[in-house]
């Protein structure tokens, strides 16, 4: 019945997690002391082939595989495509920050690739259960790539809250999982979809959608359950933050929209103002805790909480424009955020010996390249037009508005506004004149290597392609969108055809 | 000729930005992008030049236009569109702007010392901005060149301040952008009902009255928000003094006045001519107030850049006087009286920018009795203060005569009798300000520093605008044929908020057979 084969379903998760195998393999047969760091482009190539196999998924038909436990469709490949970029970003980064004589670097660069298993695996799955599975892949890879730097206090702390609240909050998805199951008796998507508005008990399905939600929330650290990140941003290194504020976000959020215009899209009168005043709060908190840091990680932290709240006003929109912004939101706010903690990562220092924002001062005189994208990655942050920043925020406001949230995107809007103060904080102080540490040795100048490098120049192309010449990737978001809220028809037309323009 | 019609207003557009890209890309040395950054604001202000040239005038709509969809808004058949042109209204604007582009990078030549490369490409960024200002007609577009100007603004205030750059820039970049949140909404919403971000469009669907009434009022009102707060408007210019005494004054003299007003009568008094109407005596005393106001403070400052501050508010608060009376004399005047102010403002920044590199203070106190140290540099900011001022036959005395006039006749003749003393204190504060600064017994300064005149760079710059607040004074006819154009109601609803009989006043008349003659 299926002419396609299951595996080709799976592909860039099969490519991964070869890869993954492969560079473990090789770290366990290299003598001691052998540099490790062609591994990490072992995992590079590898993720890059993962890539191409999933755009390569675009000539598949849409459909499931694996007993309708797995699914490839134009929404798929855009999550799949982005987590793939992401990681590979994250790994060029790693490749030129991590120090040359740093234990475990087989094992750093395996778990990346393993967490990118579970983050794709986790925008694919439509059977609860591979949810679970794949989130915990994505999970347990990035509470140990938290702690990765062992020798600092922060390190383990951050791994262990990051690892007990996290757990907990997988908890509760599991536990949704659980009661809807025993509402409807399936785990499977479409299924419970089907089943779920004649459910004899409702309630029960209510509560399995308000746990799994909360499980969720957590994961895409909206408030109030935000606390863990500001903590666990400073601990953990910055390449691994780089990787894990936008990478399993971005397949969170793939999950969220799966569960609000999909799995239980007959809730929709019940999400719409939970998902309203989660995001007016995450703005609201993330922004105003911002304002007062010091710690340039903790800072974007907690911006980062506030750009999960500028993402869910895209929830107020209607099904498929709503979709196709949250999309493009997580798109744009990825390259701009990867880019950010790239450049603190080079600033800083693997160590962090100059983690504070007054140590930022004068960088633009220090080292202008890293200067001038610091700055254009906060003016993307701010949202100032022609960068991705302002087209995604213009975007997710713009489908609330359309959706009848005018207030919500008043709300954001004059956020954006406050959020500019901090993100302008830091840019200003780049620029200001490095006089002050007249007597103490000069800062170092941050190293700019290739591979870094290529890590940098992506995001800005993206940053700036996201800004400039979004049409291509509004239309992918848009067939996307188009393709989740499809009936989950087995092999019909091939996705080529979901991904050209609407207007035919 | 045709194809260049089509593509000009795009080559001005891009010319300053490929500027600044080669300004980045060549070696900082030997003044190299003080050139590339003069040569490219020569080239585009020439570029800015053919615009008059080729304007039809008397035609009415916009011309020059450019329309390619851009990006493709998902979910309808609608796009922002790189959607450009101009009218009667920006067309002296972008020339203005061409202008003052070379003598910005020329106040620079010897201020800006180090850190060049930086300063001149994003100054031509910012030169990019305020062209797209001018003449985006696509909502989106517009406010993408809006918000783009604030950050090469509020960065370069903060690399190249005098003291105190972050935070100047901070205020200033704050109180701009956190009003432009509402603007955006405000456009979001009209885009939800109309799906369109279409100028000419949307002031159709507006005006036939389809959008409900109440939110299109709230509309109307976060566009003049945002407008008011860059024009300055009182009580909204918190930012101006510490942004005035901090800028580099290339940047100075463009930040203030001509993007707010323009978007004022282009897109508040354009798009909603009847909120706008509604509101109009709430501003037509708020800008009285800001005109006393302004004098008041700008009588007591002792810094002369603050006092410069106050003195715009005074001034660009008459320029909004001038604006809402909504009678047609008044919006001509007010429209000349945007060019007039913006030429006066550029000279009077580099006349004190430079007795600052002199000298190194802005204490007005510090100064005295400099004419006869630097001869020139006194005779020509005499000449600016009373352009300033509004002698007759300086440029600023025909816009002021149009605004108060009109305000007079057609609007309220108390409103005009106070906004009139305010101009009496203008006068006031800047024959005082040129009193103390270059007459009066030698201070121990300017006694002890010698400093030379002016420089031939400063001469070039300096001469023109002088010349240029000559001929705008004597022959306005020059401007005012597209001004006035631009004045007339855009649209036949609009016709009736226009007090007809004003027109009539004596100068329009005598400058409407001066028309007819020609």
């Amino acid at each position: 019945m299926n002419p396609v084969p299951d595996v080709y379903r799976i592909l860039p998760e099969v490519v991964l997690a070869l890869t993954g195998v492969a560079v473990m393999l090789i770290d366990a047969t290299l003598p001691f002391g052998f540099p490790r760091r062609p591994l990490g482009w072992i995992a590079a190539i590898g993720t890059t082939l993962a890539l191409w196999a999933s755009l390569w998924q675009l000539s598949l038909p849409q459909g499931t595989g694996f007993y309708s436990t797995i699914e490839t469709s134009a929404f798929t490949i855009f999550f799949h495509v982005l987590i793939c970029g992401i990681v590979l970003v994250a790994l060029l980064l790693s490749l030129d920050s991590l120090p040359e004589d740093s234990h475990h670097q087989g094992e750093y660069y395996a778990l990346i690739v393993f967490g990118a298993v579970g983050m794709c695996l986790l925008t694919g799955a439509v059977e609860l259960l591979l949810v679970f599975i794949a989130l915990e892949i994505s999970s347990i890879a990035t509470y140990i790539l938290a702690g990765y730097r062992k020798a600092t206090g922060r390190g383990p702390e951050a791994a262990i809250k990051y690892f007990l609240l996290g757990s907990f909050a997988t908890a509760f998805l599991l536990y949704g999982v659980a009661m809807v199951f025993g509402a409807t008796g399936t785990t499977q998507i479409y299924e419970i979809a089907r089943l779920a508005p004649s459910a004899t008990n409702h309630s029960l399905v209510l509560a399995a959608a308000a746990l799994m939600l909360v499980g969720i929330l957590f994961k895409v650290s909206a408030a109030p359950f935000h606390v863990w990140t500001p903590d666990v941003y400073e601990g953990a290194p910055g390449p691994v933050v780089a990787l894990m504020s936008t990478a399993p976000k971005a397949a969170a959020f793939a999950l969220l929209l799966r569960l609000v215009f999909e799995l239980f899209p007959s809730l929709h009168s019940i999400w719409t103002p939970l998902l309203w005043a989660v995001a007016v709060l995450s703005m609201t908190v993330g922004n105003l805790a911002a304002l007062r840091q010091q710690n340039v990680k903790r800072m974007l932290a907690y911006s980062s909480i506030a750009h999960a709240g500028y993402l869910l006003a895209a929830f107020a929109g209607f099904g498929t424009s709503g979709i196709a912004a949250a999309s493009f939101y997580i798109a744009a706010y990825a390259a701009m955020n990867v880019g950010i903690f790239a450049v603190i990562t080079l600033v800083s220092g693997y160590d962090e010996e100059l983690p504070f924002i007054q140590d930022f001062r004068g960088l633009i005189y220090r080292a202008p390249l890293l200067g001038s994208l610091l700055i254009f990655f906060l003016i993307s942050l701010v949202g100032i037009p022609f960068t991705g920043g302002f087209f995604g925020k213009f975007y997710s406001f713009s489908v609330a508005v359309q959706g009848g949230a005018v207030w919500l995107a008043i709300i954001g809007l004059l956020n954006s506004g406050l959020a500019a103060a901090y993100y302008l904080r830091l840019a200003l102080v780049s620029v200001q004149s490095p006089e002050s540490r007249n007597g103490e040795p000069s800062l170092p100048r941050p190293h700019v290597g290739i591979a870094v490098g290529a890590a940098l120049a992506f995001a800005v192309a993206a940053s700036l392609i996201l800004g400039i010449v979004p049409g291509e990737v509004l239309r992918a978001a848009e067939a996307g969108a188009h393709s989740l809220q499809a009936p989950p028809a087995q092999n019909s037309a091939p996705l080529d055809d979901a991904l050209t323009p609407q207007e035919r | 000729m045709n194809a260049i019609n089509q593509s000009i207003l795009t080559w001005i557009l891009l010319a300053p930005l490929a500027g600044a890209v080669l300004v980045v890309l060549v070696p900082d040395r030997k003044k190299l992008p003080n050139w590339i950054a003069l040569l490219t604001a020569l080239v585009t202000f020439g570029l800015t030049l053919h615009l008059p040239s080729h304007f039809a005038y008397g035609q009415a709509g916009f011309q020059f236009q450019t329309s390619i969809p851009w990006i493709e808004m998902p979910g309808s058949n609608s796009a922002i569109f790189y959607h450009v042109g101009i009218d009667g209204l920006s067309l002296w604007l972008v020339v203005l702007t061409g202008l003052l582009a070379p003598i910005g990078v020329l106040a620079s030549w010897n201020a800006i010392t180090e850190r060049r490369k930086i300063y001149f490409a994003l100054f031509l960024v910012q030169q990019t901005a305020m062209f797209g200002v001018f003449i985006s007609l696509d909502l989106m577009l517009y406010y993408g060149f809006w918000e783009l100007s604030l950050i090469p603004m509020a960065v370069l205030i903060a690399m190249y301040a005098r003291k105190d750059g972050p935070k100047a820039a901070l205020k200033f970049f704050l109180f701009t952008f956190i009003p432009s949140a509402p603007l955006l909404v405000a456009i979001l919403w009209i885009y939800a009902q109309t799906h369109s971000f279409n100028f000419v469009t949307l002031q159709y669907w507006i005006a036939s009255g389809a959008l409900p009434a109440g939110p299109l009022c709230w509309a109307a009102f976060a566009f003049l928000l945002a407008f008011a707060v860059k024009v300055p408007v009182f009580p909204l210019h918190g930012w101006l003094a510490d942004t005035y005494s901090e800028a580099p004054v290339a940047l100075a003299m463009v930040v203030a006045g001509k993007l707010g007003l323009y978007s004022m009568l282009r897109f508040h008094i354009g798009l909603f001519p009847v909120q706008a109407r509604a509101l109009a005596p709430w501003l037509i005393a708020l800008a009285v107030i800001g005109i006393l106001y302004g004098a008041c403070l700008a009588l007591a400052q002792r810094d002369f850049w603050r006092l410069l501050a106050f003195a715009a508010l005074s001034h660009l608060s008459l320029i909004v006087l001038g604006i809402y009376g909504f009678t047609f004399t008044g919006s001509a005047g007010a429209i000349y009286q945007i060019l007039n102010h913006s030429v006066i403002d550029a000279a009077l920044f580099v006349l004190l920018g430079l007795l600052y590199d002199r000298y190194a203070t802005s204490q007005i106190n510090a100064y005295g009795g400099l004419a006869s140290n630097l001869p020139r540099t006194a005779t020509l900011f005499v000449i600016t203060s009373l352009a300033m001022v509004g002698l007759p036959l300086l440029n600023s005395f025909v816009g002021e005569f149009l605004v108060l006039s009109s305000t007079f006749i057609g609007v309220s003749r108390s409103w005009a009798v106070w906004a009139s003393l305010g101009v009496i204190l203008g006068a006031t504060y800047m024959l005082w300000l040129v009193q103390r600064l270059f007459y009066g017994p030698k201070s121990e300064m300017a006694t002890s520093q010698p400093a030379p005149d002016l420089r031939f760079g400063e001469l070039a710059v300096l001469c023109p605008l002088a010349l240029l607040m000559l001929v705008m004074g004597v022959a306005p006819s020059l401007w005012l044929q597209a001004i006035e154009q631009a004045a007339h109601p855009p649209q036949p609803k609009v016709t009736a908020i226009f007090h007809q009989g004003t027109i009539h006043s004596t100068f329009a008349v005598s400058l409407s057979s001066r028309e007819v003659q020609r």
